[in-house]
């Protein structure tokens, strides 16, 4: 049976080569490029993107595991003409240079709002328990498997905290 | 039309500044904003080449000798790998910045552990990354290559050399005095993408598109590479994911990629891993630096010693400059300095966001903070006594001075307790909190830059050049700058960067990008205001443009008759380079959190005011100096590069090894920018912005260490285990 991943809701099918990664498959096979390589060794997260509403980095999983999964790549969150919200927000707060991290930043700080939203504690967490408070501490906790190395750092913890804040 | 401007004297006439439009300086959101967020804008690897291969490059496991055979008949049995390409064409080392002529080739000689000799090409990038593995090489090994830049015989750069007065007599005759020395470890650029290139032949004429900051020096390099012409390349780099010198030089991976595409008859693109960008492009030098400083009773600086050692392999010119700026920050009338560099054979070193200042400057702000404790003064008392009149070497005049305000600003901002400070005044539970501030400088360089504008008839403009946009927001300010000069709203402006069929910019690097391709773009503006105001027949300083229109009234579309106005800018650096010392300058204040019993320390918040000329995007300018800062705190806190002691090859080539700073490691910062028209500077009074929140920041992080821990530490990065041992009991 043919296997397929869901990608942005539209269905591809798994590579043959089960070498390749889910990173490289929607680079590649795909021809999604928003997803970022930085590192390929999931130290850097430019290649996050959400399998199944968790953010995950593309590069440390191979395509093959992915049979009937529903990837969201940052193609999937919104377009030039239909911004979501937080990449409105990148924009308007200046939360790139290069732009090379951003749609790992994008894609995990979607992800992580839900994560925060559903009471996952973090390390900057007061307790274990209960309702996360958004706070700054907690979004770059959170936040600090994407690296950025123009340094953006603290304009798109303003942008994070910005659409946090609206929609709390 | 080329109208070509030389900048011989200073510009007071600021006509910038005369214009209506209002956007020049406003902080306005980058123009390739959208297609950033939304994964659209397309980096050098992500170009759809029908047929394209994939290169992966072979690096060397030795350090120093000569390939005697690659056992291609393995690799080549392979599934679907097509080529092992060892021509001699092959580039081994990344170009220095504006080298204009190919770096080292024929990959056979080794200089260095991880150099580049061959590239494996197949249909798939998973066949050619396995291929490489299971390529089966010989070396001849050269023993005894070495390694240590302590134990050689060092070069001394004769023109960074001064003798001046007698430094070693004030020492001995002055009131105060330190002598210290500093270590710094090697730094990587570690920018985001990978470098990366796709080469495509259409006969004899190539097309490259690659990750590249310089493409004006880039094509050169290249063309020398491939012993071919300028005029048959194509070099295409409209978004770079970061370059921080990396991507200065033509690099190895699309030097590969053109020689292999060209013998396949088909296009191939070859990315670096993030390994071999560790390993093959540049590292910063490490550094030992020597400072010494004397005042009289009140701390003004009678001597003033800085001397430096750093390493490269040898034949590369490159020296980390590292007392560029000490050579004008603060007086002193008895002067020494000296720049030595060790031949090695690690890997290359080359530049590195604000190469010299970058560590040169944390090292003689953290012996100023020495001074300023052993003469009893406030440390920005200490900076502001000492700020000189004139170039205290050259005597040349400095174009503009920012020092002072900066730091009396960035001290007020910060809420700076003035006075003679003493270490380990405050604690909160396990942590020691205190304060610390450094002064920043980094020597404003221009270059010279081509630009063409084209005013159209459906009243947009075009700016075309083949100057690139890495991050810095060149795309957005010269939008700004033409709109402001033709009066047209920026978002009615297209600019086109990153393609060398355009005229040729300056290149991204030196922090001289803006300066340089906005003067071009103002030259060419004015010409093309000119020639409107011939055809409304008045004066060109009375041309009033806004909107569209010209302050009678005239549509500047009904102007041009249905036909493109086009003037092609060419800004040349002129004598003024001689006749002035040209610096950005600043200050960092910091406040930082030791722990008492790990040693570990965190920055809690840390404002930076710097005065750099004309600000010509609040937005992109205050992000340039958050980048700055944020690479402060790497330098102070955890980026090393580390070599092995046995073949020289580094240890920690990737970003879980090498720490440049996460979310976490980076409060929410301040910047301060001292608005300032520098009119020798360039004709848009601006000067270079991109490397100065970098240089000193780590030494406000160590003066604050000190301050809030007691821990001096001479050797930066200030890891725990370096707090820890500095810190009195
Ligand atoms: S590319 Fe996946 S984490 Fe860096
Ligand atoms: S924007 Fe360049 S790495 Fe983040």
């Amino acid at each position: 049976m043919a296997q397929t991943i869901s990608v942005n809701g539209a269905p591809h099918s798994v590579p043959d080569d089960p070498r390749v990664t889910l990173l490289d498959f929607l680079r590649q096979d795909v021809g999604l490029t928003g997803t970022k390589k930085g590192c390929d060794h999931g130290q850097c997260g430019a290649c996050t993107v959400i399998v199944n509403g968790v953010r995950i980095n593309s590069c440390l999983t191979l395509a093959a595991m992915h049979d009937g999964d529903e990837v969201t790549t940052i193609e999937g969150l919104g377009t030039p003409d239909e911004p979501s919200a937080l990449q409105k927000a990148f924009v308007e707060h200046d939360g790139y240079q290069c732009g090379y991290c951003t749609p790992g930043q994008i894609c995990s700080a979607t992800a992580m709002l839900t994560e925060i939203a559903n009471g996952w504690p973090s390390d900057a967490s007061e307790t274990l328990e209960g309702a996360v408070e958004i706070s700054g501490e907690e979004i770059r906790e959170r936040m600090s498997g994407n690296l950025c190395r123009c340094g953006a750092y603290a304009n798109i913890v303003a942008a994070i905290r910005d659409v946090a804040e609206q929609s709390a | 039309m080329t109208v070509h401007f030389k900048q011989d004297k200073p510009d007071e006439s600021n006509r910038l500044d005369d214009m209506r439009q209002g956007v020049i300086g406003k902080a306005l959101p980058r123009v390739e904003g959208l297609a950033k967020v939304t994964g659209t804008a397309t980096y050098a690897a992500e170009y759809s080449i029908d047929n394209c291969a994939e290169g992966v490059l072979v690096t060397s496991t030795i350090t120093r000798g000569e390939v005697t055979s690659i056992d291609r008949d393995a690799a080549l049995a392979m599934p679907g790998v097509i080529a092992v390409i060892d021509d001699p064409r092959l580039t081994t080392r990344a170009a220095q910045g504006t080298a204009d002529e190919a770096p080292q080739q024929k990959p056979k000689t080794v200089c260095y552990w991880g150099q580049p000799i061959a590239l494996v090409v197949a249909e798939t990038f998973e066949q050619a990354r396995d291929a490489t593995k299971h390529l089966a090489i010989e070396y001849r090994v050269e023993e005894g290559a070495p390694l240590d830049p302590n134990t050689v015989e060092p070069e001394e750069q004769e023109d960074e050399t001064v003798h001046q007065g007698d430094l070693a007599h004030a020492m001995s005759e002055a009131t105060h005095s330190v002598d210290v020395t500093y270590t710094t470890r090697g730094h990587a650029s570690a920018a985001m993408e990978p470098h990366a290139a796709i080469a495509q032949w259409d006969g004899d004429k190539l097309t490259v598109y690659a990750s590249l900051q310089m493409l004006n020096y880039n094509i050169s390099e290249l063309a020398d590479a491939l012993d071919m012409e300028e005029g048959d390349i194509r070099l295409v780099s409209r978004f770079v994911g970061g370059g921080f010198g990396s991507k200065l030089g033509i690099s190895e991976e699309a030097v590969a990629a053109s020689i292999a595409a060209k013998e396949l008859g088909r296009p191939v693109r070859v990315v670096m891993s993030r390994q071999q960008v560790f390993q093959c492009i540049m590292r910063r030098s490490e550094t030992t630096q020597r400072l010494r400083l004397c005042t009289d009773a009140n701390g003004t600086l009678t001597g003033f010693g800085h001397e430096a050692l750093v390493s490269n392999l040898p034949g590369e010119e490159f020296a980390e400059p590292v007392l560029q700026s000490s050579h004008f920050l603060y007086g002193g009338e008895n002067r020494e300095l000296m720049l030595k560099v060790a031949r090695i054979h690690r890997m290359t070193a080359g530049s590195v966001r604000a190469p010299g200042e970058a560590v040169g400057m944390p090292a003689l702000e953290a012996a100023m903070d020495v001074l300023a404790e052993e003469v009893g003064i406030d440390p920005v008392e200490l900076r502001l006594k000492n700020i000189p009149e004139k170039n205290p070497e050259e005597g040349l005049p400095f174009s503009s001075h920012k020092l002072a305000e900066c730091l009396r600003q960035g001290a007020e901002a910060f809420g700076w307790d003035r006075g003679p400070r003493k270490p380990r005044q405050t604690r909160e539970g396990e942590w020691w909190v205190g304060t610390g501030m450094a002064s920043a400088a980094r020597v404003h360089n221009v270059s010279e830059a081509k630009a063409r504008v084209t005013l159209k008839p459906d009243g947009t403009a075009l700016v075309e050049t083949d100057m690139t946009d890495i991050g810095t927001g060149t795309y957005t300010i010269l939008s700004q700058i033409a709109g402001e000069m033709l009066g047209l709203s920026p978002d009615r402006v297209l600019v086109d960067l990153g393609d060398t069929r355009h005229p040729r910019g300056p290149g991204s690097g030196g922090s001289w990008g803006a300066a340089s391709i906005g003067s071009a773009v103002y030259v060419a503006c004015q010409a093309i205001r000119e020639e409107l105001a011939s055809r409304l027949d008045v004066e060109e300083a009375e041309l009033d443009l806004s909107d569209g229109k010209a302050g009678s009234g005239e549509s500047i579309v009904d102007l041009l008759d249905g036909k493109d106005l086009a003037r092609e800018g060419y800004y040349e650096p002129g004598d003024i380079a001689d006749d002035y010392t040209a610096s950005g300058f600043g200050a960092f204040f910091a406040q930082v959190r030791v722990n008492r019993f790990t040693g570990e320390a965190r920055v809690d918040r840390m404002l930076g005011a710097f005065g750099f000329g004309r600000v010509l995007n609040h937005k992109t300018a205050r992000s340039q100096c958050l980048g700055g800062i944020t690479w402060s705190i790497g330098v102070a806190l955890t980026e090393a590069l580390e070599f092995d002691p046995r073949d020289g090859h580094l240890v920690n080539p990737d970003l879980a090894e090498y720490h440049v700073p996460v979310h976490r490691d980076v409060p929410d910062l301040d910047v301060i920018m001292v608005e300032e028209r520098d009119p020798a500077a360039s004709p848009i009074q601006a000067k270079g912005i991109g490397e100065l929140g970098m240089c000193g920041g780590a030494a406000a992080i160590a003066n604050a260490i000190y301050n809030a821990s007691g821990a001096r530490v001479f050797d930066f990065p200030m890891t725990p285990d370096r707090v820890l041992a500095a810190m009195p009991d």
